[in-house]
């Protein structure tokens, strides 16, 4: 049993499903990733996981509790952490605002956290009296990620991080949630980029057309000639 | 350098002091205006009947206090009534929320509905205020009424021109300063006002980081509701109070927000010193000053007005359509809180 | 069953109990009061026809319905009155040569502004520099022709007057009027967000408003305009008439009374005359390709513009269209009144009941358009002795001299926008497609 586990999703937003029995799970510590081709739902995969689309079937399980009823809110104070892919930080409010913001359901004193943030993402600390809006993609992306962990999750759910950054942030971006793993976060993310993900992954998904297509860890998927062909470009 | 003097004495008294005063009546019907956008997303066209509304509960308190005795001279006794206006038309705004705008809210109506709607409700309170206090002009004006007469100055400084600051002046703009300090301190420093200001940033985001949304919007209606009642309240001190004259100010105060930058209450407050100057500019009559400044010998037939005073409404209308043309987000790109 | 019935006939039954309450007024009023608020309820319906076209069509909200309807008004002064030659000679010389200043300056500054795109900080002053030159040379021949003109004898004229036509061609003018300020303030605010036309609009209005009101060698501003020319006969005239008389006696009444109704009936003949034509180019267009263009357009407009729509200028079609409808219908109002007054131009009246009436009736449908305006009009105007009546017997139980029945009974009037506000809340909550939703085509 997982410590985050979507078990059998199917659903949709209408009529029609877009997820077809899909199962997605992640340990405390461990990195997983979804992969596969566009429209195969892999970001519906995430919504459904942190209950942002109506589930028809299955049920999603987090730390031995079944949480399918709950609401994102209520799953953020369960210890969900979200970050969106596109509009994930508040453009018009400053750096350090929008890392209070992260923490608004905490009643306790957030400073120690704030600090850990900026330990985490130094540049952080530098802007922080500038508006998130005007910070670069990369910059921004930190702060999404700064803003979601000021809850202290203990599953960290990221759409696309690395969407329009250049490769060499990428590669920081990437190491950074390496790091955010170690202080035994579950981390559960959609990628674009299929191949360098599935190196820091620990188990990876290859999702196609609502269906799990390939389960395996990350290193195995990436040997795999099958989804070498077809979905890592060879 | 006495005529300088005199020249500078004569904008002081026809165009500065009475700029602040209408620029911060502007500025809070702005403020109030661009909130409601900024968190609940429509032009509340009921923002003008809202003030009225304000301003009439605490005209009848006033009344009611004046039959009974209190003053508080030499500053008016409105003062003292605007609390209870402000919490009567806060129920009345919050009851209005919950019968009517959280319908369509829940729905996530199109903004043009939610402005329709507020057509609805500005009929409403338009009817309600007439039948309650009549369509006619209420005095309820009490205290002294010049803290500096245009004499006393004369006497003082020995010049022609007299500079003269009306009691409703001194308190509008005063009032105005605390009222927009706080809420500047309010809207960035306190856990509220920053929940605020990220729901109006990102809705979505804002939701998933725990903001709870009924609150926000509760917030919203309670400050725009003070607001409109200190703001009403203060131009019908300063005017006088009539309701059809309140949805007169609606142009004004939107085209204020606009120019600011819709959904920014620095813009707001800006916007309102922007359109009431540019009135008072353009409207103005310069062939006093000009007769100080200019040579001894010159003579001039006609007022030196680039517009006639009739028309200072359509100077906010002229600005308005500039700014749509040249910059639509405003002079602080605005959209948001 | 009986659903099913009022689905089918719908339309047909509305009409028919809008008819009924017309005729409960004749019977209890009398047949001349029914007829003034038929004629009213006529042009509310034009009024309400072109709005639908704007907002029904193209979910585009003009919030200036008075302001157009008052140039069509405007136009019918300008038309119908007789030209006053001594104002002319006075001031002629001066107006026209402000009106050729005035286009002479428009013309140089949007040709500067196409000129010098490469200029992009600097441009604007260059423009703000020639509109400040043209206005101070508008001022200067300008305004000693308006004394002169405001001079000649102001309690009768003091204005230029008109050109003496007959009123009727004062509509389709006032259409024009309308559809040309309807011009500029589309390219203005169309294309940006939806409530930025709304405030464009209810600015504009405003300000036309003011004009009438204060350019007095136009319009002859709260001096009102009086007399204005008829399309159809005077009573005076019919009363001396051996035909009338004798067809008065015919239906056996007075012959002051069946002349105030035949003069009545012509007008309605003539009003039912437009809103016909009117209808029937509405229904037309709405179920030809461009109707089906429109509605796509109001539905999706991404999707529309996607496919190649070019959404904003068929939004500044569909905007002066209606509009100039408005015109129309401003036009007719002040031939029926006799009189042009800029006092009564009042927002809520128009403009906003306007809306009540086109969102009531069931926005999209024109049927449900014409329906609205019958039917607000109608209690606009009777909620007025219903409201009395309603406080006379809530307060019957106190003195009559006692304060509270007293103010009850002189603000039983302002129930009416109460009344107004309530309906629109109303509708928009329990029924928001309106009397007569929009076919689903």
């Amino acid at each position: 049993m997982s410590f985050l586990l979507g078990e059998h999703m199917t659903g949709g937003y209408g009529a029609t499903d877009i997820l077809y029995d899909c199962s997605i799970g992640v340990e405390k510590g461990e990195i997983a990733v979804i992969v596969g081709p566009n429209g195969a739902g892999k970001s519906t995969a995430l919504k459904a996981v942190f209950g942002m689309l109506p589930l028809r079937q299955g049920r999603i399980l987090f730390n031995d509790q079944d949480i399918t009823q709950l609401k994102p809110e209520e799953r953020v104070l369960r210890g969900m952490g979200f970050v969106p892919q596109n509009q994930n930080v508040f453009t018009s409010m400053t750096v350090e605002e929008n890392l209070e913001m992260g923490a608004f359901i905490r009643t306790d004193p957030i400073a120690d956290s704030i600090a850990q943030v900026y330990e985490l993402f130094p540049i952080l600390k530098d802007k922080r009296k500038q508006s998130a809006g005007e910070l670069s993609g990369g910059q921004r992306q930190q702060v999404a990620v700064g803003r979601a962990l000021m809850t202290h999750p203990k599953v960290l759910i990221l759409d696309e991080p690395t969407a329009g950054v250049s490769p060499i942030v990428m590669d920081e971006l990437f190491d950074r949630i390496i790091e955010i793993a170690r202080l035994d976060v579950a981390i559960l993310m959609v990628e674009q980029n299929a191949k360098q993900a599935l190196e820091i992954a620990d188990k990876g998904y290859v999702l196609v057309q609502g269906h799990n297509r390939f389960t395996d860890s990350g290193e195995a998927l990436l040997a795999n000639p099958e989804v070498r062909k077809a979905f890592l470009g060879g | 350098m006495a005529d300088i003097l005199n020249a500078l004495t004569l904008l002081g008294n026809f165009l500065i002091i009475p700029g602040l005063t209408y620029g911060s009546q502007l500025a809070l019907g702005a403020l109030g205006v661009t909130l409601v956008y900024g968190v609940l997303r429509f032009s509340n066209f009921a923002h003008g009947e809202t003030m009225a509304f304000g301003a009439m509960i605490t005209i009848l308190v006033t009344w009611g206090l004046q039959s009974v005795g209190v003053s508080i001279k030499p500053l008016p006794t409105a003062l003292i009534a605007i609390p209870i206006g402000i919490v009567v038309t806060v129920i009345l705004a919050l009851g209005i929320d919950k019968v009517v705008y959280r319908f369509h809210r829940e729905r996530k109506a199109n903004p043009v509905i939610f402005l329709i709607v507020s057509i609805g409700v500005m009929f409403f309170m338009g009817g309600l205020i007439r039948f309650v206090i009549g369509p006619g002009d209420q005095i309820f004006f009490d205290g002294t009424r010049f803290i500096l007469k245009a004499r006393e100055f004369k006497e003082i400084t020995g010049l022609n021109e007299g500079l003269s600051l009306k009691m409703t002046q001194a308190v509008t703009i005063v009032t105005t300063l605390v009222i927009v300090t706080a809420m500047f301190w309010f809207l960035n420093h306190t856990r509220t006002g920053k929940s605020m200001r990220a729901y109006s940033d990102n809705e979505d985001l804002a939701l998933l980081s725990g903001i709870d949304p009924d609150r926000v919007v509760m917030v919203t209606w309670i400050i725009v509701a003070a607001l409109a009642t200190i703001g009403g309240t203060l131009y019908g001190l300063d005017k006088s109070f009539k309701p059809f004259v309140y949805m007169q100010l609606l142009l004004p105060i939107f085209a204020s927000a606009i120019v600011g930058g819709v959904g920014n209450p620095v813009g707001a407050v800006a916007g309102g010193y922007v359109i009431a100057f540019s009135e008072l500019i353009l409207t103005f009559a310069y062939k006093k000053v000009l007769l100080y400044l200019g040579p001894d010998n010159l003579e001039l037939d006609s007022l030196i007005q680039f517009l006639g005073t009739d028309y200072k409404i359509a100077v906010s209308f002229i600005i308005l359509v500039i700014v749509l043309v040249i910059k639509p987000t405003g002079l602080f790109s605005g959209k948001t809180i | 069953m009986a659903a099913a019935f009022y689905y089918q006939y719908r339309n047909q039954i509305l009409f028919s109990v809008m008819a009924g309450l017309l005729l409960a007024v004749a019977l209890m009023q009398g047949l001349s009061v029914s007829l003034t608020i038929l004629n009213l309820c006529l042009i509310s319906a034009i009024m309400s026809l072109g709005v639908n076209i704007q907002w029904g069509y193209a979910g585009l909200f003009n919030v200036g319905v008075m302001g157009f309807a008052a140039l069509g008004g405007l136009a019918g002064v300008l038309i119908s009155m007789p030209p006053v030659s001594e104002a002319w000679q006075a001031g002629g010389l001066g107006i026209l040569l402000g009106l050729i200043i005035t286009t002479g300056t428009i013309a140089a500054a949007l040709y500067t502004w196409s000129q010098v795109r490469h200029l992009t900080k600097q441009r604007y002053w260059v423009i703000a520099g020639i509109i400040i030159l043209g206005y101070a040379l508008l001022r200067i021949f300008f305004d000693p022709g308006v004394v002169a003109i405001e001079a000649i004898d102001p309690s009768v004229t003091g204005y230029l007057g008109g050109l003496g036509l007959p009123i009727l061609v004062a509509w389709p003018v006032g259409a024009l009027f309308a559809a040309g300020i309807a011009f500029v303030i589309g390219k203005i605010a169309l294309g940006l967000r939806s409530d930025y036309l709304a405030i464009a609009t209810l600015g504009i209005s405003e300000i036309i408003i003011f004009c009438i009101k204060n350019e007095e060698w136009l319009t002859r501003g709260v001096k009102n305009v009086n007399g204005l020319p008829r399309p159809v006969p005077y009573e005076i005239d019919l009363q001396r008439a051996q035909w009338f008389q004798e067809w008065a006696l015919d239906f056996g009444m007075p012959v002051d009374d069946a002349s105030a109704v035949f003069v009545k009936i012509c007008y309605a003949l003539l009003f039912i005359a437009v809103i016909a034509v009117l209808l029937w180019l509405s229904e037309t267009a709405l179920k030809s390709p461009w109707g089906r263009m429109m509605r796509a357009i109001r539905d999706n407009e991404t999707a529309a513009a996607a496919m190649g729509k070019d959404v904003t200028w068929q939004h500044l079609r569909v905007f002066i269209l209606g509009s100039a409808v408005i015109g129309v219908a401003g036009a007719m109002m002040v031939t029926l009144d006799g009189q042009f007054t800029p006092t009564s131009c009042q927002p809520l009246r128009f403009t906003f009941l306007i809306w009540v009436m086109v969102i009531a009736g069931g926005s999209g449908n024109n049927w449900g358009a014409v329906l609205g305006g019958f039917l607000i009009w109608f209690f606009w105007i009777e909620a007025e002795p219903i409201g009395l009546w309603l406080m006379d017997v809530v307060t019957s139980g106190l003195p009559s001299t006692h304060w509270l029945r007293l103010h009850l009974l002189e603000s039983a009037a302002h129930t009416r926008l109460m009344t107004m506000g309530v309906i629109l809340l109303l509708v928009l909550r329990f029924s928001p497609r309106g009397l007569i939703p929009e076919a689903r085509r």
